[in-house]
């Protein structure tokens, strides 16, 4: 190889950029899907969140204006993810923000929108901070949060006589806030926190270390305030020491059906989580699987990656009714709009938007189904319990959000 | 090169010629850095996106400061991350926290930058060569588990939400364009500071240890003590580039304290060009460019970035600005 093909090479790779074209148009609403595409999170969010916002798209149809979106993915990094939300918004014209995974990344979109006055309807993020202490104006906040799978899982599991817990934590604002709401839910149902551990994110696969310490504490249940494959590896890493053979309890706060289909029902099996929407809940539900399934590489949606669905519809719903230009203005009264209108959809029926920006609908208690109980791919999930919308999330008034009281 | 050759091993630097010219800029030189102040100034206006240009302007910064250890000195250093870093965290802290104006939190960047500068520079120009690189990164690492736990970090969280704050208690930074000419001053004023340095008769002392250490000593020169003072001085700049960068971005993150980062500083020096005055910051462009731009291209931005340096190393080992002026005889 010599200079002059270098210097040729180099020449037609600084190219390739430059072919990118930029398209403006008053009359598109433009989404940008930010989240995980290649990481921890990737099967909770990642492309088939994506094909779950496409097909919002395609659902709500036609109607005057188009709809543009665009993709990243922010590493879980909050730094990475700040900066293409303040280029998106800067640069791209991008309306709204959707998905975000990643509570830490979350937070910092969370105040980029706000300055900018663009939507953010954020789905996998769990951290209730963002309906709480950092809520925003331009915020909705759809799937879940740490508050509804703290009282549900951990409401759960301290019922069925786990009272001592010792937590395995993710390191960052999610695995806080989980750990501390769980903590509180443990410690109002009379159990006691023994310990927790902070573990090293992203990048931590081995957690072993973790585990035999948990052991050593004597605790009944082991809470898992972590995500995505965080939580798979402490599962098959638990079933590998033998520690649920031995009787302590594994509380995974946060589990998704992509995490009980890595895992396999085998090691799966008999756990508990709570979600708020399951692809085989009711005939809606299946209903809008089989229209999203052929896009998902033979997954069905997770509940997070159906809030992005939801999400992108209501929010259209919302954009028609004001008009394209004026949500396009104001990022606050798109939201608005939201808030007032109540929400309709295959995956949640009916709900609403509260004024802290939490959407609500009702929690479901899930059991893993034995491998023998499991008829068909995907069948995974026997339903414990659901609790009602009303009481599912925090309530308004306890949350510490700005907006609620002003 | 500037150098000649007398006799075999032998080389005569010729001492600077005082032409009235400013700070010791050659003719090529002066005009390289009119084409760089106009570019400054025209850039945004070019349609270049500012938050861009400032992220360019940061790292060139960075690299510049580098650029002062190992292109003078002869010292590589691989825990720049740590005085990049710690400067953003220091400066994001005190502009969020105890609300401290911007002018003042680049200073306190740049301070916590030399201070850290002078402790770890205290314990690692005691070894030479592959040593010294190693304790440096040591301690960087040493910093970087600090950041990881200490609260005032936040952790994997970072500091967010950093106002830019109003400059002097006047001017309001928090649009994109006044931010860059407050970030392109900073550049600039520390582009001539290290250009200054490296002119000055204590640059000539640090070339000579360059060139030749023990000479130098025989010279009659504490040779620790200069290598002690470009060190502070290379990494209070650096502390003044992550201030600016958490400023303008409003988040200070593990990924600025990061190894990685110091690997990109080495990348982005070498790719433009070790021991120019401008390769630095064209090294820094190209490489935030390409991260920019390729961006998309997920996990592959590394392995491009993997092939650019192989192929600087095997066939442009001056580096960019370096074979420029190889190619027109001048020194830039």
């Amino acid at each position: 190889m010599d200079r002059r093909s270098l210097i040729a090479g180099a020449a037609i790779l600084g190219a390739v950029p430059l072919v990118r074209a930029r398209a403006q148009a008053a009359n598109t609403i433009k989404i940008g899907v930010l989240n995980d595409q290649s990481g921890t999170y990737r099967d909770i969010s990642g492309p088939n969140a994506v094909a779950c916002a496409r097909q919002a798209v395609a659902d709500f149809g036609p109607r005057g204006f188009n709809v543009e979106i665009l993709v990243a993915d922010h590493q879980n990094r909050p730094d990475v993810g700040a900066n293409i939300a303040r280029q998106w918004i800067d640069r791209d014209g991008v309306d709204m923000l959707l998905d975000v995974t990643t509570s830490s990344v979350a937070l910092a979109v969370n105040d980029i929108c706000r300055e900018k006055n663009k939507v953010h309807i954020n789905s996998t993020a769990a951290t209730s901070d963002l309906t709480g202490a950092r809520c925003a104006p331009t915020t909705v906040h759809w799937t879940y949060d740490t508050y509804m799978l703290a009282k549900s899982t951990g409401g759960a599991m301290v019922r069925a006589g786990g009272d001592s817990w010792f937590f395995i934590t993710a390191d960052y604002a999610f695995g806080h806030a989980l750990e501390r709401d769980t903590g509180n839910f443990v410690r109002e149902a009379g159990g006691r926190v023994l310990n927790a551990v902070r573990t090293p994110f992203p990048g931590t696969t081995d957690f072993s270390a973790f585990l035999v310490q948990a052991q050593a504490s004597r605790c009944k249940v082991i809470g898992l305030a972590n995500a995505g494959s965080d939580t798979t590896n402490c599962i098959k890493q638990a079933a590998e020491f033998g520690i649920t053979r031995r009787g302590v309890k594994l509380a995974a706060l946060l589990m998704l059906i992509p995490d009980v289909h890595a895992l396999g029902l085998a090691t799966a099996q008999g756990l508990v989580c709570s979600e708020t929407f399951y692809w085989d809940l009711n005939d809606r539900t299946r209903a809008f699987t089989a229209r999203v399934a052929p896009q998902l590489g033979g997954a069905k949606p997770a509940s997070t990656q159906a809030g992005c669905y939801a999400g992108v519809l209501h929010y259209l719903k919302a954009v028609q009714d004001m008009g394209v230009a004026q949500a396009k203005a104001s990022g606050v009264e798109a939201v608005n709009r939201m808030k007032a209108m109540p929400t309709e959809d295959d995956c949640f029926g009916a709900g609403s938007i509260r004024a802290d920006g939490r959407k609500i609908h009702p929690a479901h208690l899930f059991e893993v189904k034995t491998p023998a109980e499991s008829r068909a791919p995907w069948d995974y999930y026997k339903l414990l319990q659901t609790t009602p919308a009303e009481e599912a999330f925090r309530p308004l008034a306890a949350g510490g959000c700005p907006l609620i009281r002003a | 090169m500037a150098s000649e050759t007398t006799a075999p091993g032998i080389r005569v630097i010729p001492a600077p010629v005082s032409d009235g010219s400013l700070w010791g800029f050659s003719r090529p030189q002066r005009v390289a850095l009119i084409v760089m102040l106009v570019f400054l100034g025209v850039a945004p206006f070019a349609g270049l996106y500012p938050v861009f240009l400032m992220k360019l302007l940061c790292f060139g910064l960075f690299a510049c400061a580098f650029n002062l250890l190992i292109g003078y000195v002869g010292l590589l250093s691989f825990g720049h991350a740590a005085y990049f870093g710690m400067g953003g965290y220091i400066a994001g802290h005190a502009a969020k926290v105890m609300g401290v104006p911007p002018e003042l939190a680049i200073l306190l960047g740049g301070a916590v930058g030399a201070a850290l500068g002078a402790v770890f520079g205290w314990v690692a120009i005691r070894r030479q060569g592959i040593y010294f690189a190693m304790i440096t990164l040591a301690l960087s690492q040493l910093v970087y588990f600090v950041c990881v736990q200490a609260p005032f970090t936040g952790g994997e969280d970072g500091i967010q939400a950093i106002p830019r704050g109003k400059l002097f208690g006047m001017f309001d930074l928090s649009a994109d364009l006044s931010m860059y000419w407050v970030v392109a001053a900073v550049f600039v004023i520390g582009f001539l500071l290290v250009h200054r340095i490296v002119h000055s008769p204590f640059g000539m002392v640090m070339k000579a240890i360059k060139e030749n250490e023990p000479r130098a000593t025989s010279l009659g020169y504490r040779t620790d003590d200069y290598k002690l003072l470009a060190f502070i001085l290379s990494a209070g700049l650096a502390g003044v580039a992550g201030a600016t960068k958490s400023l303008v971005f409003g988040i200070a993150t593990l990924t600025d304290v990061h190894w990685s980062m110091s690997g990109e500083v080495v990348l982005m020096t070498l790719v433009g060009g070790l021991g120019t005055v401008f390769g630095p910051v064209i090294g820094a462009a190209v490489i935030v460019t390409m991260q920019n731009y390729l961006a998309e291209w997920g996990a592959w931005v590394t392995v491009i970035q993997g092939g650019i340096f192989v192929a600087c190393v095997l066939a442009f080992r001056r580096g960019i600005v370096g074979e420029i002026g190889a190619l027109l005889k001048v020194k830039l």
